[in-house]
């Protein structure tokens, strides 16, 4: 990643145009040609320094619920239960973290009810109990990281 | 969708249609990576241009999309160091307190969360990133500060491992 990519991600956390021709818009303000800022678009997608590039969706605006889950999954079946997690489209994000509950992931669905359905998905599979942490009260979110 | 807004063209938000679902679908995964964009998802979802970029507009002006543009690896740019820290604080003061945590500067995310006892006495969630572990240690004894006595317990807890990061999937 150079100064450009830096300059690219810093630029295009939001604010992406809705025009005929967004990425020439965008590639404009910094000083960037078209198909420069394409190829670089495409360059760290495929390196995994950007995870996505569009429109991020809030499910809850539409209905859905966005729940925060756990579980305290032996070590030796951690691999196994990982890969049963992941495989539910609803697991929108998974995280090992250090901890007794150190599987954390967040389920995303389109009605309040697929939370239960998904949870009762995930405890089926693999036979531990979810512990869920609906949010009670959001009191700031701020997803932008400085390159 | 039957258009009931008012001249003022202020309105209540409104749940997206069928219309708009199938563009989330189409675009959750990304936006098309070539120079006219909403033409391109314009022919696949057999619309006009004009239309999928008012839709598109209308979901941002709804907060229905929170933003359009690049999502970034935390890992990638450094952020090595992706603390989730918890926080047993009083009830009757989880409000004054999540707001407070929640204008501190490296704080990108911060909740009122359900306990789950015995197992997990904490009710505040506050995300803090750094570079290294010390920061996000000093970025924990600040908000450890900043709440005093109503902190009754906490711990931070690290991601060690992504083991996925799609987002948003929801079906066809």
């Amino acid at each position: 990643m150079d100064e450009v990519d830096r300059a690219i991600i810093n630029a295009l956390q939001g604010g992406f145009p809705i025009c005929d021709e967004p990425y020439r818009e965008a590639a404009e303000r910094l000083g960037l040609t078209e198909a420069a800022l394409i190829a670089r678009l495409e360059a760290m997608l495929a390196a995994n320094t950007l995870t996505r590039f569009g429109p991020m969706y809030q499910i809850e605006r539409m209905g859905g619920a966005f729940v925060l889950a756990a579980l305290a999954v032996p070590e030796a079946d951690y691999e196994r239960t990982a890969e049963q997690v992941n495989a539910l489209p609803e697991v929108a994000h998974n995280y090992r973290r250090e901890h007794a509950l150190n599987m954390w992931f967040v389920l995303a669905t389109e009605t309040p009810a697929g939370i239960a359905a998904a949870i009762a998905k995930i405890e089926g599979a693999t036979g531990l109990k979810v512990h869920a942490f609906p949010k009670l009260k959001e009191y700031f979110v701020e997803m932008r990281l400085h390159a | 969708m039957p258009d009931v807004m008012t001249s003022s063209g202020r309105e209540s938000p409104a749940r997206p249609d069928a219309l708009d679902r199938r563009l989330i679908v189409a675009t959750q995964g990304g936006l098309p990576l070539v120079p006219r964009p909403y033409h391109a998802l314009a022919e696949r979802l057999g619309l006009s241009a004009e239309e999928v970029k008012a839709r598109l507009a209308r979901l941002l002006e709804t907060d229905v999309i929170r933003r359009i543009g690049a999502v970034p690896n935390h890992y990638a740019l450094g952020y090595v160091a992706n603390g989730m820290s918890v926080w047993d604080v009083p009830d009757e003061r989880v409000d004054a307190l999540g707001e407070a945590v929640g204008r501190l500067p490296f704080v990108t995310h911060c909740y009122h969360r359900p306990r789950a006892l015995p197992l997990w006495p904490y009710n505040l969630f506050a995300m803090v990133h750094g570079k290294s572990r010390a920061e996000v240690e000093a970025q924990a004894e600040q908000i450890a500060a900043l709440l005093g006595a109503d902190c009754r317990a906490h711990d931070v807890l690290y991601s060690s491992r992504i083991l996925k990061k799609t987002g948003l999937r929801i079906g066809n």
